[in-house]
């Protein structure tokens, strides 16, 4: 042995932590995890925040992470406090969220046994992680949570998770950090094949209708220069799915917003008439593509993507190239660069038909004078904040029209649950994103329904000091829910009216947050404004429209450019109406 | 369509159930799955039965290999392989029947591994097919018990 001083398993975690450039954690103590806490309390580089509850503390990693690009760190106890990670953990492996997550267990010799608190998290998560480990001997500690925050962040990433046995925190060894890992049996791959490279570049410009599809993975691998790039080069529209959002700018012309079920006219019906699909950094989940067997039935796909299983899995891709987004990207942009076609002249009848269809059926609603509108209140924060805060959702009707109404020009300003579309994700994560971001506006934009599902955490952003601006627009429904009833089971409205939700205003400041609210729409935009003054949190409750819908809308099991419209609906009412 | 696949795994804590994880959570088939050591101790071989068409098998290569603890995947379709697989069986075997079992188990190369008075156990191996002839022309005499091993794969030079 050297003469090297023994650490503790608790420090060991610490010094890791410090040697990956961790600045903040959030944790939530429990009886194995004391040491830990002890070793926490003795030092001041990292910044450990208590939220309220463990699944706080997951969204809020996330939101860290999501708004960063950094890996998000949580640390919870053995039992109930790891089995309340579960959602948050399953929410950021379907949006293939970095984070590592360490749970406490108990002692290794009683693990099996139905110890107190014992739950088998790393059986538990193995299929919402991206890996996870049980570490049995101390000596394993520097060296695991080293590979942890490597696996978390390479590749596509996702969450990791680390279990702690006590003993492992208690006992002593060396501690020596290992500057690189390689793991013999995960080898990401980074470049992509050059001749199908070459290949895709033929296929562009060869294309008469082309329409660029990005998804999440453009976010998560930085691309979003080489992306505008792209459109840029060869004047292909680009339209992005709701992870892909700020993948490329909003308010570009080539833009064409969002595709899928809430997707624009322009942008489903761009991608039903196109010869060409370019996918990149996305994965044709069914809330994009509709009925797969009628998706973009004319055209070729070319599919860029760091992972394999994602080709493939869903449509038939004619050119797969699999590798880092900005990687490919750049190697493409070079070919594109080079061939010196007319682009100009290529495209402009397919851009010309693009811009007749944003004509015909532009995103819109019908404005009120009485009572507010959601999309309104969305429209009236990206006019007030600029374009220039983070926003975060929850999920819902809300999460729809924030993602079809406010403009974002960058990357990294928007976190949402798209894979698994968790109720609950906004407060919390909007939390870890103000705390990554202290001198940016952070807004969570959240529905009377979900805002209910993580409302504890009011008590964290006031005792840490994280304002957070929360505008809920509070139909009192559980509003998507309630449109699909009145769509598609003849308004039989089962348990979706919130009937007498809590008085928001009040609630905030139970919690000495600050609570606004607005009922008519003249009073939106001040109390946006006051908002964005107050240095606290606050609760903006928008009384809106309580049968508002998200249009456009593909119904489920049908094409993408079968969208339905909020005017048909009406004229049927009125033909109704007629009738009677 | 049946298919062999052969994976190479760390041989650590959890790997089976990643894997078995992996064909149940995707809704994948699995017929038969067996798991040895190899030469390298940290090493692991597993080979798995499984069916699909061509989108399905595309996707469980690409799906296992995702796998951080799999450092191999071989699909055998498009290989010449030697495939085997063991079986033992407990059959009735009463004074009449005995000398007919013993026929039929010596044209198919199976040993007898165990003997009571009423019944003999055989050990058989062979691929999938002479197996299942060998189970089927045991079957009129009361088969009382099989264990197969599952298939086992080796591809040719
Ligand atoms: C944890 C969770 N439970 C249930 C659902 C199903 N769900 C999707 S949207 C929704 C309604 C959300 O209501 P609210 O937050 O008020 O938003 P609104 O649609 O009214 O804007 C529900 C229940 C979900 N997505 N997440
Ligand atoms: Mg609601």
């Amino acid at each position: 042995m050297s003469s090297k001083q023994l650490m503790s398993g608790a420090e060991i975690f610490i010094e890791s932590l410090k040697k990956e450039k961790v600045d903040t954690i959030f944790a939530y103590p429990g009886g194995v995890v004391l040491n830990i806490f002890d070793f926490l309390y003795k030092q001041k580089d990292i910044r450990y925040i208590l939220p309220r509850h463990e699944q706080g503390a997951i969204h809020a990693a996330d939101g860290y992470a999501r708004s960063t690009g950094r890996v998000g760190v949580a640390l919870v106890t053995s039992g109930p406090g790891a089995t309340n990670t579960v959602t948050g953990i399953a929410t950021a492996y379907m949006d293939s969220i970095p984070l590592v997550i360490f749970t406490g267990q108990v002692p290794t010799a009683l693990i099996g046994n139905d110890a107190f608190q014992e739950a088998d998290i790393v059986g538990i998560t193995r299929p919402c992680t991206k890996y996870n480990y049980l570490v049995k001997d101390v000596n394993d500690l520097a060296q695991t949570i080293k590979e942890a925050f490597y696996i978390a962040s390479t590749g596509r990433p996702g969450p990791v998770l680390i279990d702690l046995p006590r003993d492992v925190v208690t006992s002593r060894a060396e501690f020596h950090y290992p500057d690189k890992v390689k793991i013999r049996s995960y080898n990401p791959t980074v470049e992509g094949n050059k001749r199908q490279i070459k290949q895709a570049a033929d296929a562009i410009a060869a294309a008469k209708k082309p329409v660029c599809y990005i998804g999440g993975g453009v976010i998560l691998a930085n691309a979003a220069d080489q992306i505008r790039e792209f459109a840029e080069i060869t004047k292909i529209p680009v339209t992005h799915t709701l992870m892909g959002i700020g993948g490329f700018p909003g308010t570009h012309p080539l833009s064409l917003g969002m595709l899928g079920m809430h997707g624009t006219y322009y942008a489903n019906l761009s991608i039903h008439n196109s010869d060409l699909i370019i996918a990149i950094g996305a994965r044709f989940d069914d809330r994009v593509t509709g009925k797969v067997e009628g998706f973009a039935p004319g055209a070729k796909i070319i599919h860029i993507d760091v992972d394999p299983t994602s080709i493939r899995k869903n449509v038939r891709v004619d050119i797969p190239v699999v590798g880092d987004v900005k990687h490919v990207m750049t190697e493409l942009n070079k070919e594109l660069r080079a061939s010196k076609e007319p682009w100009d002249a290529i495209r402009k009848s397919w851009l010309r038909q693009i811009d007749a269809w944003r004509e015909e059926r532009p995103l819109s609603y019908e404005q009120d004078d009485e009572v507010i509108k959601p999309q309104f209140v969305i429209e009236k924060l990206y006019e007030v904040t600029g374009g220039d805060a983070i926003i975060v959702t929850d999920v819902g009707q809300h999460q729809m029209w924030a993602a079809q109404y406010y403009k974002f020009d960058n990357p990294r300003m928007w976190c949402t649950s798209g894979g698994l579309g968790t109720m609950g994700y906004g407060f919390p994560a909007a939390m870890g994103a103000k705390v990554a971001h202290p001198d940016k506006h952070v807004f969570s934009i959240s529905g009377d329904g979900s805002i209910q599902m993580n409302i504890q955490e009011l008590a964290t952003t006031i005792e840490n000091n994280i304002p957070v601006k929360v505008v809920i627009l509070n139909n009192r429904f559980l509003g998507m829910v309630r449109q699909w009833q009145e769509l598609f089971y003849q308004e039989r409205y089962s348990s979706v009216d919130l009937g007498s939700v809590p008085d928001f205003v009040k609630v905030a400041e139970a919690y000495s947050a600050v609570g606004l609210r607005a009922t008519k729409p003249e009073e939106v935009v001040p109390v946006l404004k006051e908002a964005m003054k107050i240095k606290r949190t606050v609760f903006m409750d928008f009384v809106v429209a309580r049968y508002e819908k998200v249009f456009p809308m593909v119904p489920a099991g049908a094409s993408i450019h079968e969208m339905i419209f909020g005017e048909e609906k009406k004229m049927e009412e009125k033909k109704l109406k007629a009738v009677k | 369509m049946k298919h062999i696949i052969s994976v190479l795994v760390e041989n650590k804590f959890g790997v089976l159930s990643r894997v078995s994880g992996l064909f149940s959570g995707r809704g994948f088939n699995i017929e038969t799955i067996s798991i040895g050591p190899t030469l390298d101790p940290s090493v692991s071989q597993m080979t798995i039965v499984t069916t699909g068409d061509e989108r399905i098998l595309e996707q469980i290569v690409k799906q296992l290999n995702k796998l951080i603890d799999v450092i191999k995947v071989t699909d055998f379709a498009d290989k010449e392989f030697v495939e085997r697989e063991m079986c033992l069986i407990k059959v009735n075997a009463p004074q009449e029947h005995r000398s007919e079992a013993l026929r039929t188990a010596d044209i198919f190369r199976a040993r007898v591994v165990d003997s009571t008075q009423k019944s003999y156990t055989f050990q058989v191996t062979g691929d999938e097919k002479k197996i299942d002839a060998f189970i089927e022309l045991l079957k009129p005499m009361g088969i009382k018990e099989i264990v197969r091993t599952g298939k086992v794969a080796i591809t040719r030079d």
